[in-house]
Formats: structure tokens, C-alpha cells, sequence
């Protein structure tokens, strides 16, 4: 299978929040199955920017993919309507692992609730898992509704308090930590979300995996964009998913990542 | 038994990452030295930031990738501290600075903020994608070349290779061209093209630039006739580049005149693993075939 985006028709829209949407296609799983964690590149024929899957539907043959609003690209994608092509390079990255018999504390941020839904999706089935759903306010709160349906336990925070606790994710997931036990965690939202949480989770001694993003070009791990300091990981191939000991190596996580042209920002 | 060495440079083996390769910052080049080249090639860079193209900016087709990363650089104030912070823990390791621009002093400005923190200088006057006035621009132009070249030689205080283009008519003209403005080494050969790939469903050319250089294990036979005529038509030592994938593949560069190699695409396909893996298979077949050196395989063969 050669890397080239499929051109495939929007098969439906959904409008989860004000500013984010899902977009589903048919996805041929006998070509390759996606798995929780995995990213697709997005090409709306004039840009092409990293997406994460946000559901994989084996039995139906589709894929969901889902994307908040937060520039021009977006902006054009928003735009499109069933029945609209999108081209759809991938899955790329490694996925989540998908434990068994865990208690599992699930973390997520914004639209970083898109990849921890997915693997919320396939863990609840041999594990308890329990799920901070982190937005800035109600309106905002992503698959809520979704994740009280897989069997998940949901507990919601609000930078706004709109909704279940008034405050940030790590701030919940601390509190959740204190009552009980967890084996394994799972985390992706803003890395100024991610780091505190890291830190929380490090502290506690609990295992975890964390969705990063930085911007990328190839995708196919050659031209370097989305190398990590300090050990040079290709976000694209060796990530995004990474692990409490890798992160610990990761020491631009948190800190800075790199423009377009390869400047520290 | 790989040991070798190119314009002075002291290499533990002939490999080398080549250019635009996972060489945007000192971490990637660092964990390529860790995996097994002996030489890694930066990305190329110039004196100003530039962003590059927009996406997408790489596509894979048969028998390799196209791509248009338009010399994406954070400018040579910036790129700097990631050259300074290259580490070349073993005795034949080397670091090579990748540097294009438009004139000569553009590369003279480069060269000399660089070259007390490098072991070489690649220029590059070869890239398919380049904006205006860059890149193959350049290296079509035997006169621009040789004075892009002599400019770069009259600072410098390290060795500089020019990386030449494939696309020409005849690229031993180019070659003597560089050799004559005082190149002390040469590599062959910048990406292939440039190409193009246009998506049926809807008629749109993928990559954002239309065009782009082609690369991987389709362009190898190209290179290596490159290589083995420029061989023939100069006196400085040459690095092989395009399409490398296995020890075979080396072997070949070897015996058309290469004294290095320098790998890229097949990263894609082989992981960083690729030189440690070839390291191990080309110094198996030395034994079977009984050579004792790098040395004793360039140029095998010219019969």
C-alpha cells in the first residue's frame, strides 16, 4: 500500500460541539485496521494536517474523524458537506495498548477527548475504566454522551464549572487518584494540560500513555519535522502515543516544540 | 575493515544520512549517528528562516516518494546551536552541513558562520523543488556553478562537496565545472525530476508545490550512471546518493566510484536500523569476497 491519500466521500457529519465536528468515511479494514491512538493525514486538496481517528467501526467498515475548529484549514474543512471529498492518508503511529483486567483512568482535554474515546471504545470491554471528560465549559464537552454509553464511568470538569467540577483535568483526575486505585492511565488534551499530568501520574506510580502533536509534514518518518528533543523520536512513527518513561526522555515535552521552519516556539 | 575516509574526513564506515533526511535538529542526527552512520548530512539551510511549502509537501509512488519541502529552515543563527550540539562521541563520526542559497555570497555568508562546528560543507546547488534562482537553477548552470563554488573555496577551511543534479544533459560537464572552481568532493545525485502525482478522483496534483524531486530505489539506476561517467571524468572522490536499500546497493556504488554513500528514502521503508544492518551485511560480503578495504572496491567496476 503506498502512501497516498484516498480520496473518499464524506459519508456523514456530525456536530458534536459548537466548534468541533466528526466526519465519518467507509475504510476498508481488509487494506489496514486502524487501532485507538493512530492518526490520519487530512488533505482538503489545498493543505494536509494530522487528524486523530476518533471512532473505528469494524463491523460498518468505518472510520470517524474529529476535528475542532481552530484555523483556516479547519475553517475549509467545516465548510464541506456529505457527499464532499476529503483525501485520507493513513493510519499512522503507534496506537494505545489495550490492557485487561485494569482499573484505567482516562484523561482528556478538548479535542483531545477525540483518540481517549476511541480507545475508551475498545478498553471498557475487559476493563473498569473511568474517564475525565475535561472542556472549557458544558457546551464544549466532548462525547459526554458517547462514553456514558460504552460503560465507561464519566466524570466531567469545567474550566467554567458549567459542568460537574469547576477546574482543570489533572485537577479532577488528582482527586480520583486520592479514592482509588488505578493500574494504567491514558491522556491526551493541550500539553499544558498533559505535563501536569504527567507529573501527578509519575508521582503516584501509575503507568501511563500520552497522545502528542507536534506539526508535521511527510508523515512517513523521513523529513524530520516532528523529531523530538532530546532523542530525536519521530513523532509521526515512534509516537504519537508515548509512554511515562519515553516522556521522561521527551524533554521539550511541555516546553517548546517546532514552527514550520524549525524554530523553537 | 569499513574504515574509509573522504576528502580527509576519517569515516568508520561509508555511510551517511543523506540531506533533507531527519536531519531538522541535533536530536535526530544524534540518535542516526547511535544507529550506525558514520557521517550524517543536516538539512539544508541558508542564511533566513523559511517555512517551505505547504502541505502536502510528500507523496510515496512506485519505486519511491516525490516531495516538495521547499528547503524548509529555521535560518543559520538558529540551525546553529543544533550543529553545536551534534555529538560525535566515536573516532569516524563526522558532521556535514547541508547549506543552499542564491548567490555566492549567500553561501559564503553561510560557510563562514558554520565552519569552525563542521567537519564539511555540502552545497547544495541541486535541489528540483527550490524557489526561483535556487537549488538546480544553480547546478544546470556550469558558470554559476563554478562561481558559486570558487566564492565558497576562497573562505572556506573545511572540504567542500557539491551535491550535483541528475537533470541535465550531461552531468560530467557540471561535474568538471565544480572540479575546476576547486570542489574537493563530490555528491551524486540530489533527487530526480522533478515529478508529479495527480489524484483521479478528483483531478487534483497531490503535492501543494504540483511538482517534486523523486528519490528512493527507482532513481538508483540513474545514480549510478552518474557516478561511474563522473568517475571517469574527474579526479575528486565522490559520495553515492539515490535508491539505497541494502549492502547490494552500496556495493554497486562502490564499484561505479563512490568512496561514501549516502542513504535517505529507504528510511521510510527500513527504519533508522537500515545502517547498522548494511554495516553488518557489506562487511560480510567484503570477506566472502575477499576485500580487505573500502578502498579496493571503489571504482571495481570500470573494466
Amino acid at each position: 500500500m503506498l502512501n497516498v491519500p484516498k480520496v473518499l466521500k464524506i459519508k456523514d457529519i456530525i456536530k458534536e460541539t459548537p466548534t468541533i465536528k466528526t466526519f465519518f468515511f467507509d475504510w476498508d479494514m481488509d487494506d489496514e485496521i486502524p487501532y485507538p491512538g493512530q492518526f490520519i493525514m487530512l488533505w482538503n486538496f489545498n493543505d494536509e494536517k494530522p487528524m486523530s481517528i476518533s471512532s473505528i467501526d469494524l463491523d460498518n467498515k468505518e472510520i470517524g474523524v474529529t476535528i475542532k475548529k481552530v484555523g483556516p484549514f479547519t475553517e475549509e474543512v467545516f465548510n464541506l458537506k456529505v457527499g464532499d471529498y476529503l483525501g485520507l492518508r493513513g493510519p499512522y503511529g503507534n496506537p494505545f495498548t489495550i490492557p485487561k483486567d485494569k482499573k484505567i483512568l482516562v484523561i482528556g482535554g478538548g479535542v483531545g477527548m477525540a483518540p481517549v474515546t476511541c480507545f475508551t471504545d475498545y478498553a471498557v470491554k475487559d476493563n473498569d475504566v473511568d474517564v475525565v471528560c475535561a472542556a472549557v465549559n458544558k457546551d464544549e464537552l466532548l462525547f459526554e454522551d458517547r462514553l456514558k454509553k460504552s460503560g465507561a464511568n464519566v466524570y466531567n470538569a469545567t474550566d467554567d464549572g458549567s459542568s460537574g467540577y469547576k477546574g482543570f483535568a489533572t485537577n479532577r483526575a488528582l482527586d480520583l487518584i486520592k479514592e482509588s486505585h488505578y493500574d494504567f492511565a491514558v491522556v491526551c488534551g493541550p500539553e499544558v494540560m498533559m505535563k501536569p499530568t504527567y507529573d501527578i501520574l509519575e508521582d503516584n506510580n501509575i503507568p501511563g500513555e500520552y497522545s502528542l502533536e507536534r506539526y508535521m509534514k511527510c508523515a512517513i518518518g523521513i523529513c524530520g519535522q516532528c523529531c523530538v528533543d532530546n532523542t530525536g523520536w519521530r513523532i509521526c512513527k515512534e509516537g504519537p502515543v508515548f509512554s511515562n518513561d519515553d516522556l521522561k526522555l521527551i524533554t521539550e515535552f511541555g516546553n517548546y516544540r517546532r514552527a514550520p521552519t524549525g524554530e523553537r516556539i | 575493515m569499513l574504515e574509509t575516509e573522504f576528502c580527509g574526513v576519517k569515516l568508520k564506515n561509508p555511510l551517511m544520512l543523506a540531506a533533507g533526511i531527519m536531519g531538522s535538529n541535533a536530536s535526530s542526527l544524534n540518535w542516526i549517528l547511535r544507529s550506525g552512520a558514520a557521517a550524517v548530512v543536516s538539512k539544508s539551510f541558508s542564511k533566513d528562516p523559511n517555512p517551505g511549502y505547504h502541505n502536502p509537501t510528500t507523496v510515496e509512488v512506485t519505486g519511491g516518494i516525490i516531495n516538495a519541502i521547499g528547503l524548509s529552515s529555521p535560518g543559520v543563527d538558529v540551525f546553529l546551536d543544533e550543529l553545536k550540539a551534534v555529538e560525535l562521541n566515536e573516532d569516524g563520526q563526522a558532521l556535514i552541513a547541508s547549506i543552499y542559497g542564491a548567490t555566492p555570497e549567500d553561501f559564503v555568508y553561510v560557510t563562514e558562520k558554520i565552519q569552525d562546528d563542521v567537519d564539511s560543507i555540502e552545497l547544495n546547488i541541486s535541489c528540483p523543488h527550490a524557489m526561483e534562482g535556487y537549488g538546480a537553477a544553480i547546478g544546470q548552470n556550469p558558470d554559476l556553478t563554478h562561481k558559486i563554488i570558487s566564492a565558497v573555496k576562497d573562505v572556506s577551511k573545511v572540504p567542500i562537496i557539491a551535491k550535483l543534479t541528475p537533470n541535465v544533459t550531461d552531468i560530467t560537464e557540471i561535474a568538471k565545472s565544480a572540479e575546476d572552481a576547486g570542489a574537493d568532493g563530490l555528491s551524486l545525485i540530489n533527487s530526480l525530476g522533478p515529478g508529479m502525482k495527480i489524484d483521479i478522483t478528483t483531478g487534483n496534483p497531490i503535492l501543494k508545490n504540483k511538482f517534486g524531486g523523486m528519490s528512493g530505489p527507482a532513481i538508483k539506476p540513474i545514480a549510478i550512471r552518474c557516478v561511474y561517467d563522473v568517475y571517469d571524468a574527474v579526479d575528486i572522490p565522490i559520495i553515492g546518493v539515490g535508491g539505497i536499500q541494502n549492502y547490494a546497493d552500496v556495493v554497486e556504488f562502490l564499484y561505479a566510484g563512490a568512496n561514501a554513500v549516502q542513504i535517505g528514502t529507504s528510511i521510510m521503508y527500513e527504519g533508522v536500523e537500515i545502517f547498522s544492518r548494511i554495516n553488518n551485511d557489506l562487511e560480510k560480503f567484503m570477506i566472502e569476497q575477499g576485500f580487505d578495504s573500502i578502498d579496493e572496491m571503489v571504482g571495481f567496476g570500470h573494466k
